[in-house]
């Protein structure tokens, strides 16, 4: 979606602020956000995708206007009302009201180590061949859902070449809807920067960017 | 980042919690009354990014890349197999590729979408990764990024921006730097930095070293 998540080439943040020996996590509270969110990602009460697109649909004042595990937090609200995880008056009060709904695990302390090594690996089998082979070039998509997709705006109807076939991934766009992971053929594409930001822009400058089949039309 | 974050990590009782602390402890307390989440985990997972993720981890991976030819040879052609030879697997390096600089292309990582980041070998990303500035800037304007972090590449060298769209995770292999040649490994893991693997810093020198110590 075209929300204020969809930061590349906007303009008019300011100067990046560094942070001299910055630590993980600034003050409890992040680091309990934090863990509060992988905890319930390991409950398997939804996707990867489906958490993106939990926090880049908060309305763009929140978005932008809060700090990084705030985004989460609210995230994580609405993952779980979505799940029927709890209710709104539950949250509102901070306790259990009704019983628990059903999980398909709890993670335990013990099985923390295991679970993170393990990961969510979203590579699949090939149900079919690529479309593209490395050296074509390509023409990505115009297109604007109001659905999670990953092709950025600043890419949209850009000239590049595949650069890399990396196998078949799950495909956010629909994973985050609930129509299934859809596995589809993920690429390496490359762009020049003037391609992108046009003639006035840095020539030194070329871009990368993994990109489903879908959003690539051939030249 | 902003200067209210850094002001609440002292003890504070109940009425002196901020908003924001305030819905994570009840977010919390409401996660664990249902019995979703089991408190002793939540410790645990903060104390392994605490002490066992970070980019000590990459940082051993370059260092390995720099003083054995066959490992940099099979980090190439396949890093999640590479660093996981490590031990360094699971969230968030599921699928890693390994980028390398040299004098004509510098490799710098983004993630314009949200905060993809190579938590296996780099742990959690700083604020600024995840901030609007950088996010926002990094793919058009990567030269004026590198000068906000002090680095000044030579006219010739191309800038590669790989934008992390996807769950593929990039490692930035920066280039040795001159004088370290039959360093050992662990000499040479010292001179690189979390920002050389990201992009938006160089390895340090021998002298740089010496003077940060």
């Amino acid at each position: 979606m075209n929300g204020a998540q969809d930061l590349g080439g906007q303009m008019g943040f300011g100067p990046i602020e560094l942070e001299e020996n910055e630590p993980n996590f600034h003050g409890k509270w992040e680091e309990r956000a934090f863990a509060i969110t992988l905890a319930m990602g390991a409950t398997g009460s939804w996707t990867l995708d489906t958490s993106r697109f939990a926090r880049e649909s908060l309305p763009p004042a929140i978005y932008l206007g809060t700090s990084y595990y705030e985004i989460w937090t609210r995230g994580l609200e609405k993952l779980c009302l979505q799940a029927g995880l709890f209710s709104e008056d539950e949250l509102a009060s901070g306790h259990k009201i009704q019983p628990p709904s059903p999980v398909k695990r709890v993670l335990k302390a013990e099985d923390v180590a295991a679970t993170l090594a393990k990961g969510g690996p979203v590579d699949r089998p090939e149900p079919t061949p690529a479309a593209f082979k490395i050296g074509e070039r390509i023409r990505t998509k115009v297109m604007h859902p109001e659905g999670h997709t990953r092709l950025p705006r600043y890419a949209r109807g850009c000239e590049g070449v595949i650069e890399a076939v990396h196998g078949v991934h799950v495909f956010p766009d629909t994973n985050a809807s609930g129509r299934g992971e859809q596995p589809t053929w993920l690429y390496g594409v490359a762009f020049n920067g003037q391609d992108v930001w046009g003639p006035d822009s840095d020539p030194k400058l070329s871009l990368r960017l993994d990109l489903w089949e879908p959003y690539l039309d051939r030249l | 980042m902003s200067s209210h974050d850094h002001d609440h990590s002292h003890d504070h009782n109940h009425s002196e919690l901020s908003p924001i602390e305030l819905r994570v402890r009840a977010l919390e307390t409401l996660l664990t009354e249902k019995g979703y989440v089991d408190p002793p985990a939540l410790d645990e997972l903060i104390e392994t990014y605490e002490t066992k993720i970070g980019p000590k981890n990459g940082a051993r991976v370059v260092a390995r890349a720099w003083s054995d030819p066959a490992y940099r040879d099979r980090l190439m052609s396949d890093a999640t197999a590479a660093i996981a030879e490590f031990g360094f697997t699971g969230r968030q390096g599921e699928h890693m590729v390994a980028v390398e600089n040299t004098p004509d292309t510098h490799n710098m990582v983004v993630c314009t979408l949200c905060s993809c980041y190579p938590w296996t070998v780099l742990g959690l990303p700083p604020v600024w990764y995840k901030s609007a500035p950088y996010r926002s800037r990094a793919v058009r304007d990567p030269s004026g990024v590198l000068t906000e972090f002090g680095v000044r590449l030579p006219e010739k060298t191309g800038i590669r921006v790989w934008d992390s769209t996807a769950e593929v995770r990039y490692l930035v292999i920066p280039m040795q730097p001159e004088g370290t040649e039959g360093w050992s490994e662990d000499q040479l893991a010292e001179l690189v930095t979390r920002d050389s693997m990201i992009g938006t810093g160089l390895a340090l020198s021998p002298q740089a070293l010496e003077a940060a110590r």
